[in-house]
């Protein structure tokens, strides 16, 4: 095919899908010149399954998204339906946001905001080939053989790499949503020396709003008081639209299911992708678990101005009767009328230890891969490497130093580091208990943990920057008024803290060691402390837990402290970990595969013992001596 | 891994011996040392110049464990370039023990194999050519502490640990699933749920500790083991070893089927024997089970006996088994010295680097086998006292283990929120998992997959 010059760009995004989307913004905020391609532009930030964003853990990714400066959390304050502060009573740390959103404003609010970005084009071609020179990327070419020259490119295909959707004993090639399935990138990929995995992942059924009887499911309505995903979205205001609802499935959608089992893909053998644990399909619930009665489904709008609606946890690959059978065994649901099937999709996606903490491929300088191409699940888990990758190949186009978060950071730096570091087996979904330093890790201090990066970055606003300073400054005056502040034995504190059920006081007592005390609240003390001055929200929000948590805050940060010190040894690019002594055949190899970039990262890895880490550390002293 | 925290160990053989030393190195080496040592003077350790030594008493909290000369090294005057102090008393494992965990419970960490000669190199205080010889030791004690750990008695301990950390992990998933799906049908975690389990798991801990010393003591020594193909003459050697018949001697091959074990003392040191079924491929399922016990022993057992007929040819299972065995602490016995010589002994040689020749049935050569034994034991870079120190190691983790536990249930107790609980209970399977390298996070990430029916 004849191919034709178009244009050169700095960044080059390919898929305007979550990840893409952060990707190209951060590119171009920091001032590379960059370009989002997309097979289609009525898809941009499309959302193929669930219409929400957040969750446990997801919450927090959006947070910290937003606090580096990101665009996911703003877009879901915008669009959202319905918002929940999930974990509410189960301490501070698990707090998590989630919302409805509506999907198609989303879309809408995501193509403006690209639109409308300084140095970013936005271009609808898919990309059919990439080329490298010398080992370094420098072309992508389209399906109507125009060429682009590139510095760096920044895959984030989702899951239309050669993907094929199953429906029962249908398979065809094909992407969510109608669109085709992206050709030529997977063979362009594995000639640059890239391994490629097939992974897979599914969705339920859209069902007609009106064709529910809701008075037989659960009401579940959204919180009353909402806190928004970003920092810069003022707390007034914020109005839920929206309720959802619960069903059950029971004995007979089960047998539905059972009964049909053999027309599913899945369990025929058909599909061979691998699906992931968290997000199982509703046959897969019947078989492994089937002690349990019933599994739980919530039906969530879709949108405003549609009557889809989103059954979520009831995802399926068997044949459409099946699905409109098992969907009508529901209480609630017995004429429920499907507008778009269920269905199991199978894609190309890469091996992430492939990958730097840059999100940079090690085999290819300027190529990044962010989102499920990475083999990872979630928009928000997509969205948060975008923002790392976008970062990187614009630093690296404009020579600044490479940006990385550790573990201790935020929850990005733990989704990246297990992904470089540990790999997956499945599609990797983020949750709290993969963070070890969780009680620090929360959703409600995203901003003091990364604003201060953000905003050396450049993608913080002066602006937000003063009123975060702003922000920091009242918490820790407050802070220290409370620990000076100190009550005496009154009657009426005394009646309060004992209704509480905690000790009353006998001697004069430092108003923070009674916030201290898990019965009471900042608030609760507000009667008694009249001096307190008018603080907004966020603030005493932040006042409270950090007097609450302060052992445990000190305590991980010990632990952060000493992990940060075996970070700081480096490990050499190019050692040949076979030829060092000492270490075990297993260290060696699982050293090798992952060419950890310091001590740190080579302690995390499985296999590698406290024993090998000795032997690494002599190994450094050795060379460095020598 | 901590880097500059203190650090303490046994530094002689844990044999019944004259004098047993404990090292302790670190930056807090003289106020750990002064929680456990009484001087007769009066004097404290903080206050003692470097190479002087004191007189005075150990003791732990249940009393006096035994009097004790301590010597005193300042930084970077010392073998590790860090302060140190050897505390110096009795020799037996007993009172040597006592000394270490007092030593552990005032603040020292138990030291990582080899880890006071990797301090001594990182700290300039070895040359450059040392530093291969530093990570040989390293991994070689690394890799005899593990297996070890599951030599000693037959893994028991180790198994009542690991049945702890599964309890930690369910609990663990349970508060997981329950967190990370809120709104999933999950029977709710409660805070009286949680503290009885704990309870529960605290009391576990504390039995393990409990049995730790009981009757164990005496036994502990090197766990030895005889093997070779069937009929070279391994149940022979046995008996003669232990001095009396306890293997029964026959010509028909395959005649030892179980484990017969003894415990000898030899010199200083205590040996716990085991003579196996014959290595080879058998179709008998009797004998079949006894060659598996054999090679299970081989591989947990820390002192090797490979025994050969050298009035036959070396055969294909005789070759196995030296590939089986190299690289590790053995002894080739050629037998039946007496009869005449078939077999190429220079093969065996050129493989294990001590070979005697004995003949079991007429006692000659056991001398010589006795020498050998005690030279390669106390030359042996390779601790002996491995299997000890795996067992402190173990019981250090159970101990760290059960004061995080402790502490969650203190915060369940004042009321605090489950998230401040979880995490004592992640740090508790990190320290009972520590012994083979899991991670707890990762692990309760698949039980929750395991156990719980979660997902959108």
């Amino acid at each position: 095919m004849e191919e034709y010059y178009l244009n050169s760009y700095q960044v080059a995004v390919i898929g305007a899908g979550h990840a893409g989307i952060e990707a190209a913004l951060a590119a171009a905020r920091l001032g590379a010149k960059t370009a989002i391609f997309t097979m289609s532009l009525d898809a941009i930030g499309n959302m193929p399954c669930n219409p929400s964003i957040g969750g446990t853990a997801k919450g927090h990714l959006v947070r910290e998204i937003d606090a580096l400066g990101g665009e996911m959390g703003k877009a879901a304050d915008k669009t959202f339906l319905q918002s929940r502060m999930l974990n509410r009573g189960k301490g501070p740390a698990v707090h998590s946001l989630r919302v409805q959103t509506d999907r198609q404003q989303y879309h809408v609010l995501m193509k403006k905001t690209l639109e409308a970005q300084e140095n970013l084009d936005v271009i609808q071609a898919e990309i059919t080939d990439l080329r490298a020179e010398n080992g370094k990327i420098s072309q992508i070419v389209t399906r109507l053989g125009a060429v682009y020259h590139v510095e760096t490119a920044i895959i984030c295909s989702g899951t239309f790499l050669n993907s094929v959707i199953y429906v029962g004993d249908a398979a065809y090639e094909s992407g969510p949503d109608g669109l085709h399935a992206a050709k030529g990138l997977s063979p362009a990929l594995t000639s640059m020396g890239i391994r490629l995995r097939r992974f897979k992942t599914g969705t339920p059924a859209r069902v007609k709003r009106n064709s529910i009887d809701y008075s037989k499911m659960e009401l579940q309505e959204g919180d009353e008081h909402i806190i928004p995903f970003s920092f810069e979205t003022p707390r007034e205001g914020l109005k839920n639209q929206v309720v959802c609802h619960i069903a059950y499935t029971n004995e007979k959608t089960h047998q539905i299911i059972r009964e049909n089992l053999h027309r599913s893909p899945l369990f025929s053998g058909k599909i061979d992708g691998t699906g992931p644990r968290y997000c199982p399909s509703i046959e897969d619930k019947v078989v492994r678990f089937a002690e349990k009665p019933r599994h739980q489904t919530f039906v969530e709008p879709c949108g405003l101005d549609t009557e889809e609606m989103y059954l979520q946890g009831l995802s399926s690959s068997l044949p459409e009767d099946v699905q409109l059978a098992l969907y009508r065994s529901i209480p609630g649901m017995e004429q429920v009328k499907i507008m778009r099937n269920a269905y199991a999709i199978e894609y190309d996606c890469i091996d992430p230890m492939d990958l730097q903490a840059t999100l940079e491929f090690k085999q290819v300088s300027g190529l990044y891969g962010a989102g499920q191409f990475n083999g990872t699940s979630g928009y928000e888990e997509a969205a948060a490497q975008g923002l790392i990758a976008g970062i990187n190949a614009a630093h690296k186009v404009l020579g600044r130093a490479p940006f990385t978060l550790d573990r201790a950071s935020s929850y990005i730096g733990t989704l990246i580091d297990d992904l470089i570091t540990k790999g997956c087996q499945d599609p990797y979904r983020m949750m709290t208990s993969r963070s070890e330093y969780r009680l620090l890790l929360r959703q409600d201090n995203a901003d003091q943990r990364l604003t201060p990066m953000g905003y050396q970055l450049g993608l913080i606003s002066k602006e937000r920057w003063q009123g975060f300073l702003h922000k920091q400054q009242l918490v820790q005056e407050e802070i220290a008024r409370v620990e000076k502040l100190t009550f005496g034995p009154e009657p009426a504190l005394c009646a309060l803290l004992e209704e509480k059920g905690t000790a009353p006081l006998s001697t004069g007592t430092r108003c923070a060691d009674l916030i201290r005390r898990p019965q009471i609240t900042y608030s609760d003390l507000a009667p008694f402390d009249s001096g307190r001055p008018n603080l907004p929200e966020e603030v005493t929000e932040q006042v409270e837990i950090q007097i609450k948590y302060q052992g445990y805050i000190e305590k991980q940060k010990a632990q952060v402290a000493q992990m940060r010190r075996l970070e700081e040894k480096p490990l050499p690019e190019d050692i040949d970990y076979a030829k060092v002594r000492g270490l075990r055949l297993e260290a060696a190899e699982k050293l090798g595969k992952v060419r950890p970039v310091s001590i740190g990262q080579a302690s995390r890895i499985s296999g590698v013992s406290p024993a090998d880490i000795s032997v690494l550390l002599i190994y450094l002293e050795q060379q460095k001596r020598k | 891994m901590y880097e500059n925290d203190t650090i303490a160990a046994i530094s002689t053989p844990a044999a019944v011996g004259g004098i047993g030393m404990v090292r302790i190195s670190g930056e807090n080496a003289f106020e750990i040392a002064d929680q456990v040592f009484c001087s007769v003077s009066g004097k404290k350790v903080v206050e003692t110049g470097g190479y002087r030594g004191l007189y005075g008493k150990l003791r732990d909290g249940q009393g006096e464990i035994d009097e004790a000369v301590t010597f005193v090294y300042h930084a970077p005057k010392s073998y590790t370039g860090e302060n140190v102090v050897e505390l110096c008393c009795h020799g037996g494992l007993y009172l040597v023990k006592r000394t270490l965990r007092a030593c552990i419970a005032a603040g020292a960490r138990l030291a990582q194999p080899g880890e006071f000669t990797k301090r001594a190199f990182l700290n300039g205080k070895m040359g450059l050519t040392e530093a291969e010889a530093v990570m040989d030791l390293i991994s070689a004690q690394g890799s005899h502490s593990a297996q070890a750990a599951l030599s000693a008695r037959e893994g028991a301990v180790y198994r009542k640990i690991h049945g702890v950390a599964d309890q930690l992990l369910a609990l663990s998933a349970g508060l997981a699933a329950w967190t990370d799906y809120p709104d999933e049908d999950i029977e709710e975690v409660s805070q009286e749920n949680l503290t009885e389990a704990l309870s529960k798991v605290c009391g576990d801990m504390n039995q393990i500790l409990k049995e730790y010393d009981t009757g164990k003591i005496l036994r502990e020594g090197v766990d030895t083991v005889i093997v070779g193909r069937p009929n070279v003459g391994k149940s022979t050697l046995m008996n003669l070893l232990s001095g009396t018949q306890k293997s029964i001697v026959t010509q028909i091959p395959g005649t030892t089927r179980d484990i017969v074990e003894d415990t000898i003392q030899l010199g200083d040191v205590i040996l716990n024997l085991a003579d196996t079924a014959g290595l080879r491929e058998t179709d008998d399922p009797v004998e079949k089970v006894g060659v598996e016990l054999a090679n299970r022993r081989l591989d947990t057992s820390y002192l090797i006996l490979a025994v050969f007929d050298s009035s036959e040819e070396l055969s294909q299972e005789d070759k196995e088994i030296l590939e089986k065995i190299k690289d590790r602490p053995v002894i080739g016995i050629i037998n039946k010295s007496d009869l005449q010589r078939r077999m190429d002994v220079e093969y065996i040689r050129q493989r294990v680097p001590k070979v005697v020749e004995i003949s079991a049935a007429s006692g000659e050569g056991t001398e010589a086998l006795s020498a050998a034994l005690l030279d390669l034991l106390s030359i042996s870079k390779v601790d002996t006292s491995a299997g000890i120190i795996a067992n402190e190691r173990q019981r250090a983790c159970v101990m760290e283990a059960l004061s995080v536990v402790n502490q969650g249930l203190q915060a369940l107790k004042a009321g605090e929120t489950l998230d401040a609980v979880g995490v004592c209970i992640d740090a508790a399977i990190d320290s009972l998992l520590s012994l083979t390298g899991e991670k707890a996070t990762e692990a309760v990430v698949e039980q929750v997959f395991a156990r719980f029916c979660v997902g959108k």
